[in-house]
């Protein structure tokens, strides 16, 4: 099953370093025989791979930021300060997360939300795709909710006590302890950026930005695709996902964890 | 007296509660209203207008609409979402619920497998896709040449009208990993007690599931289902990539619909009043959903 689940990843790797003459072999070779290592070179040559890169690093970034900071506090004032109708207004944000797991670009409010952004200038930009962000996921905002309601409630009661106010609670105290939940926003945001097509696909007119994503259609032309070529470009996309998840695996799995459970 | 100023004291002691509550998770209402709530409404509104894009919207009440219901390629697309949704949910239940179990199993390297099992859910699904049409090709794919050694002829599974939605959902189990985990985390937390107890009244390990795991794991598919449904309804990269709808429309799902009218015909009003609809729909369906599941979800051992 496993085999199953890894072979398109697999088999990303294994034609990305076929030639042109043994991708078009039947049966297929399950392994390349004579690896043309070059196809990695050629691919980026293909398309600005430097400049697409660099656009999707900084995007990723910033979604992060952006993600981390403001779901951060909106969460903090779901869960450690008690408030009248704090628990009444959370309805609003999980019946959100149902319909709108795809946040901020989804097929349902793709629309109007493109015709505002274009009404204000702002299409051809980052900023339809980065400054939602900064206004809370409500996912986010139930997971890290989730994490922050179990750190006790007695540790911010002694610091108000002591004088502390809310912010010096959040930001000295509450902030160290939820950091392995912050990294979980912030993995997912990032990979969520990284992994982005249709808000690139919507937003993004000029090829000078251009993502990752969109420059993977630049091997679909009109004479079909070329597989090898384009596999080494997918291989390059995917790998940086990859090393993050190998790297900090645990807290995808834990952060996965979180988000579902109730 | 004192009591009615220590009632002053404790109002004006929720008054501040509040408005540091509201302080907190301001950025939140106002994302809410701008970025959902707003588009939600607009859908309806842009939607009795006909807008290219360029220019000002101009109305034309419910003509959207009257043309919607005789549009034949938006019922093919409701009908081909629907197709997509009743085959992909299930099966994505039952692919997670098996995949879980899996992962349950005491082997040593249990963690290697998880990882390999969960990389692909975490991979663009654009770059999946990608690699989908390759691996589905009728004449050079690994999928035919596999399937050639069950004397399965070979299968044109994006060219053909019968095969194309089926590929689609092949794309979606590949992200099964994900949910996985969670039923995973349900199926650890089961007391061992019940299955103790279930031995010793000589039940087998089919009965074992059937009564003791599967109701436990209800809360868990609620979950999924809901989730699996909302994206279901809004699938769109996959087809986009794969097929772009084709082969005769047979994969022209909703949401590739409203992107085709807004962005390529320039029936902006048009995809509004469609894009409306499938809110609609998707609310409808996971209230259903939710209320269907007093009957069916066990929250008791929670």
């Amino acid at each position: 099953m496993s085999l199953f689940y890894i072979s398109p990843i697999y088999w990303m790797l294994v034609t990305a370093l076929k030639s042109d003459h043994e991708l078009s072999q039947f049966p297929p070779t399950l392994w390349s025989h004579d690896p043309v290592w070059s196809n990695f070179e050629q691919a980026t040559k293909t398309f600005p791979f430097l400049t697409f890169l660099g656009n999707t690093i900084l995007y990723a970034a910033l979604v992060m930021a952006g993600s981390v900071l403001s779901n951060f506090v909106i969460a903090y004032g779901f869960s450690r300060i008690k408030w009248p109708g704090r628990d009444i207004l959370f309805y609003p944000v999980v019946a959100s997360i149902f319909i709108f797991i795809q946040f901020p670009v989804n097929p349902i409010t793709m629309v109007p939300m493109f015709a505002l952004f274009a009404k204000v200038g702002m299409v051809n930009s980052y900023l339809p795709l980065v400054v939602p962000t900064f206004f809370g996921n409500p996912f986010f905002v139930f997971l890290l909710r989730q994490f922050m309601l179990q750190i006790p409630a007695d540790i911010s009661e002694a610091a108000r006590i002591d004088g502390a106010n809310e912010f010096q609670i959040m930001f000295r105290i509450i902030l160290p302890l939820a950091r392995p939940a912050l990294v979980v926003v912030a993995l997912f945001a990032g990979v969520g950026a990284w992994n982005d097509f249709l808000g690139p696909l919507i937003y993004l007119h000029n090829d000078k930005l251009y993502t990752l994503s969109l420059g993977l259609t630049y091997f679909k032309t009109m004479h079909g695709i070329q597989f090898n070529l384009l596999m080494a470009a997918s291989c390059l996309v995917v790998l940086p996902v990859v090393v993050v998840f190998l790297f900090f695996h645990r807290f995808f799995i834990e952060g996965v964890t979180l988000g579902g459970g109730k | 007296m004192t009591m009615k100023l220590r009632h002053h004291r404790g109002v004006a002691k929720d008054i501040r509660s509040l408005l540091l509550g509201l302080l907190f998770i301001s950025p939140w209402i106002f994302g809410f209203f701008l970025f959902l709530a707003y588009p939600v409404f607009s859908n309806f509104h842009l939607g009795m207008t006909e807008y290219s894009g360029f220019g000002e919207p101009e109305w034309i009440g419910l003509k959207n609409y009257q043309e919607l219901f005789h549009d034949s390629l938006f019922w093919t697309s409701l009908c081909n979402t629907f197709y997509y949704v009743i085959l992909a949910v299930p099966l994505g239940v039952v692919v997670a619920i098996v995949l879980a179990l899996a992962m349950n199993q005491r082997v040593r390297e249990v963690s290697t497998y998880r990882a390999l099992l969960y990389i692909p859910s975490i991979a663009p699904t654009f770059a999946l896709s990608m690699m989908l049409i390759w691996i589905l090709n009728p004449r050079y794919g690994l999928f035919n040449y596999i399937l050639g050694f069950l004397h399965i002829p070979a299968i044109n599974w994006l060219g053909d009208t019968r095969f194309s939605k089926l590929a689609i959902v092949l794309v979606a189990q590949f992200g099964a990993g994900q949910i996985a985990l969670i039923f995973l985390a349900a199926l650890r937390a089961i007391p061992p007690h019940l299955y103790d107890a279930a031995s010793l009244d000589g039940a087998g390990a089919w009965r074992k599931f059937w009564y003791i795991t599967l109701p436990l794991l209800t809360p868990t598919i609620l979950y999924d289902i809901i989730i699996g449904v909302g994206l279901g309804l809004q699938v769109f990269v996959p087809a986009y990539i794969m097929t772009d709808g084709g082969p005769l429309n047979s994969t022209m799902f909703t949401a590739l619909y409203i992107y085709k009218n807004a962005f390529e015909y320039g029936r902006v009003g048009f995809a509004a009043a469609v894009s409306g609809l499938l809110f609609l729909i998707n609310a409808t369906v996971a209230v259903i959903t939710f209320w269907s599941s007093r009957y069916w979800v066990n929250y008791n051992l929670e």
